[in-house]
């Protein structure tokens, strides 16, 4: 499974700020190994916003958190996985290492910012108290930062609001003060998990503009998970699409909401209600999303796929390339389409066999 | 006032069927006291008809008043005045065993499918309660109803016995709709029913809720802050902010011809599903004003963009403008903090406090821009009376300097097309530039 992506691996390795292979998050209870994230891999380049969308229990905060070193017992990075910040393995990490990085390199956006702010304290501290661990920066030069950082998320009269403890900001300035806590770490990549779910929309467009600008200003990488498929076509340039822990589609922008290939994005598109104003019913996608507890050896989305066939129970499809723009894959039996069904399941296997490997955690 | 009842009323005409009437309805909270402050204002001064059969829906963003006036109409929450006609019966009237009568005939349903089920109890007894409470029939045609009921919302029979928690998101929205359905109403409100759930979980509780809706001849007030979901489901929509609705017509209609700046911008803010677009949007600026303490005028002037500008100040560049916009809203936050007792009597004595500071707030929105001598002025002045410690004189010596119509007096409601659609603006008066025009205009330069 390590080396399913050996053709783009090159090509992208030099300036990818974040790059992750065959990533495999696991958390072991007393029935079970469930693997939430299952040999997902990607790379981010500065500058650019790579989107993950998928329904929830499909792992993307999972991997949002396995990047930021989050992940607590009983769930378990298997080895095998590779995280690479700026060529530096992270998975390699120890704590206090870790902590230096959240601290310096990546940054990360919450869905609740209530519960990334600390209610007993005015937000100016929280926010001094990030520059002082991080930067080490104090005193009045750290006040005259923190006034600057508020005034580079767009918080009106900064200079007062320092004082003011996050129950006295509504939503969307408390979402623009945690950014702000962020930007003091001066971080290469920002990983916003849900960061606009909570909010009305008119403060989730403020939220994107803001984070747009922060992104054309410094040079920002963005990971941006979420569940909606309008936000991710406003902001990312390319998107993955996960399922059960896996990605089932990566493509650009513009080519996956024009030309989307796996069925499962198919279905997520025509599942947006209101784009079709005429439209009767809503098409659905049977079923809920499953819990991935064995190693993969089928199509995870095939009982509820439309256009399952009997191989997807047997054979668990590759990522292949589906159409000539170089960077969009699918995982599916059905492609690569220019070949008989016959012949597309067999390159799948044989794509299987070639990367089967022992692979110590895999088994139980 | 008087104009307003006058356009609801041939609306009316035209439908015959209406079932609920809501006429100047007002729901204050607090304010009763002698030294409670002013009240919050949930929902302020609504009126509106829903036709039989027909889905209405609330959208508006959070804190504009959506839930209460849902919550108002079940009488859920006591109005504080107006009234509330289901079939030509005034409901806020209601009280004891008429009203716990009448309540059969309207029921809702909850956003949280977590807290609205009672964790302890089986789902045939969840959706039974209803029928016990009101005496419905005998034992056995209780359950024989209940198992119906679970049925029709897609459910399995013998999930009677199960509880709460061995459901999905999806399934236990489904009997929460079951057991809104146990008394057979006429009428639902639907609380924000699907945003809790997956885009796929949704969809099909979508498609059931119009499923329902035929089978059982519903009608619907669906109240939800998800502006597609509202166009999928709904036959009218109204438009909510901070208590007051700004528009209110055919949806289709509405979606695709905002008449309202508000409509128009929360229609704008919506992230297409299309990365392609190249629409403009109009990013509001700041965020709602306290319910507490609305402007004196229209409830949207603070965040307008198409705001009418007084005369004198017309030929202010954009930038100008928005300076002066942004300042005011300092200051208007300015006179909302609550101090305490140091800072109050630091401010008698004329000591100066740090809350007073003002200088550099006034330098982050003036510093890049040259504004005309008069507005300079007034901006200083402005600054000196914060700096004196009297922000609530420099809020409205600045209202008076820029203050235009929107500022000082509450528009009215304009019928603003052939199948009577309501917008409250006073841009669709004669002599004001429209509504698209301004729009259109202002993000040109």
């Amino acid at each position: 499974m390590s080396s399913t992506f050996h053709d783009t691996e090159e090509t992208m390795q030099e300036e990818a700020v974040l790059s992750v292979r065959n990533l495999q998050t696991v958390f072991r209870t007393d029935r079970e190994l469930i693997r939430a994230v299952d040999g997902i891999s990607f790379d981010i380049k500065s500058g650019e916003t790579l989107g993950i969308v998928g329904e929830s229990g499909s792992g993307k905060s999972v991997t949002a958190r396995s990047i930021m070193g989050l992940v607590d017992s009983p769930g378990e990075i298997l080895p095998g996985s590779s995280i690479k910040f700026n060529g530096e393995e992270l998975t390699e990490y120890t704590d206090p290492e870790y902590q230096a990085i959240r601290g310096s390199g990546i940054g990360m956006v919450f869905q609740d910012p209530l519960k990334s702010l600390n209610p007993v304290y005015t937000v100016g501290n929280q926010i001094r108290e990030a520059l002082k661990i991080n930067r080490g920066i104090t005193g009045k030069q750290a006040t005259e930062k923190a006034i600057e950082l508020l005034e580079d998320v767009a918080i009106p009269d900064p200079a007062r609001r320092l004082g003011e403890y996050p129950h006295e900001f509504s939503g969307g300035m408390r979402q623009r003060a945690v950014i702000a806590m962020m930007l003091a770490c001066d971080p290469e990549l920002l990983i916003c998990d849900e960061p606009t779910t909570a909010l009305d929309v008119t403060i989730q467009a403020q939220i994107i503009e803001l984070l747009q600008d922060l992104q054309e200003e410094r040079d920002l990488a963005i990971l941006f998970i979420t569940h909606d498929m309008g936000v991710i076509a406003e902001i990312s340039d390319r998107v993955n699409v996960m399922y059960a822990g896996e990605f089932v589609e990566k493509a650009s922008v513009e080519e996956l909401f024009e030309n989307p290939k796996h069925p499962y994005t198919e279905g997520l598109l025509d599942a947006i209600p209101g784009t079709l104003a005429e439209q009767d019913r809503l098409n659905t996608i049977e079923g809920d999303v499953p819990t991935p507890n064995k190693p993969a050896s089928d199509c995870r989305f095939a009982p509820r796929c439309p256009k399952a066939f009997k191989d997807c129970t047997e054979v668990h499809p590759v990522h292949v390339s589906v159409s000539e723009e170089n960077d969009h894959s699918a995982a599916c039996l059905l492609y690569p389409d220019d070949r008989s069904r016959d012949e597309a399941v067999q390159y799948h296997i044989s794509q299987n066999e070639e990367n089967e490997q022992p692979q110590e955690g895999d088994e139980e | 006032m008087s104009k307003h009842s006058k356009q609801m009323a041939s609306t009316v005409d035209q439908d015959n069927q209406t079932l609920v009437k809501v006429r100047n309805l007002k729901k204050y909270y607090g304010g009763g006291g002698r030294f409670s402050g002013p009240p919050v204002k949930a929902v302020d001064d609504v009126s509106f008809d829903i036709q039989e059969g027909e889905t209405l829906g609330l959208v508006g963003e959070s804190g504009s008043g959506k839930t209460t006036l849902g919550r108002t109409l079940i009488q859920l929450e006591t109005a504080t005045e107006g009234t509330v006609s289901f079939s030509g019966e005034d409901i806020t009237e209601l009280s004891g065993e008429p009203l716990k009568k009448w309540r059969k005939n309207a029921q809702i349903v909850f956003q949280d499918p977590d807290s609205s089920l009672n964790d302890r109890m089986t789902i045939g007894e969840i959706i039974r309660e209803p029928l016990d409470a009101h005496d419905w029939k005998s034992a056995a045609d209780r359950r024989e109803k209940v198992q119906n009921l679970l049925s029709s919302v897609g459910l399995q029979e013998d999930h009677y016995y199960r509880y709460p928690h061995q459901f999905s998101g999806g399934q236990r929205q489904r009997i929460g709709i079951a057991r809104a359905l146990a008394l057979e109403p006429d009428f639902l409100v639907l609380d924000e029913p699907v945003s809790a759930l997956d885009a796929s979980v949704q969809a099909k509780i979508l498609n059931l809720l119009e499923d329902l809706q035929d089978e059982f001849g519903l009608t619907y007030l669906f109240i939800a802050h998800d502006l597609s979901v509202v166009r999928h489901i709904c036959d009218r929509v109204a438009v909510m902010y901070l208590g007051k609705i700004m528009e209110i017509g055919e949806t289709e209609e509405l979606y695709t011809d905002a008449k309202n700046p508000y409509t128009a911008s929360l229609l704008s803010a919506i992230p297409r599903p299309d990365p392609t677009s190249d629409r403009t949007r109009i990013t509001l600026p700041g965020t709602p004003p306290s319910p507490r303490d609305p402007p004196e005028g229209c409830q949207f002037s603070t965040r307008c963009p198409a705001k009418i500008r007084p005369e004198a100040y017309d030929h202010l560049s954009n930038e100008t403008w928005n300076a002066i916009e942004q300042f005011r809203e300092v200051v208007r936050e300015r006179t909302r903090i609550q101090f305490g007792i140091r800072d109050r009597l630091k401010r008698q004595l004329g000591l100066f406090s740090k809350y007073d500071d003002i200088d550099e707030a006034a330098d982050d929105f003036f510093g890049d821009i040259e504004p005309p001598r008069e507005v300079q002025e007034a901006i200083d002045t402005a600054i000196e009376q914060v700096k004196a410690g009297h922000p609530d004189q420099a809020r409205d010596q600045l209202k008076q300097q820029f203050g235009g119509i929107c500022d000082t007096k509450r528009p009215d409601m304009y019928a603003v097309s052939d199948s009577g659609r309501l917008s409250y603006c006073h841009r669709h008066a004669d002599e004001y530039r429209g509504v698209n025009e301004t729009l259109d205009r202002r993000s040109d330069n």
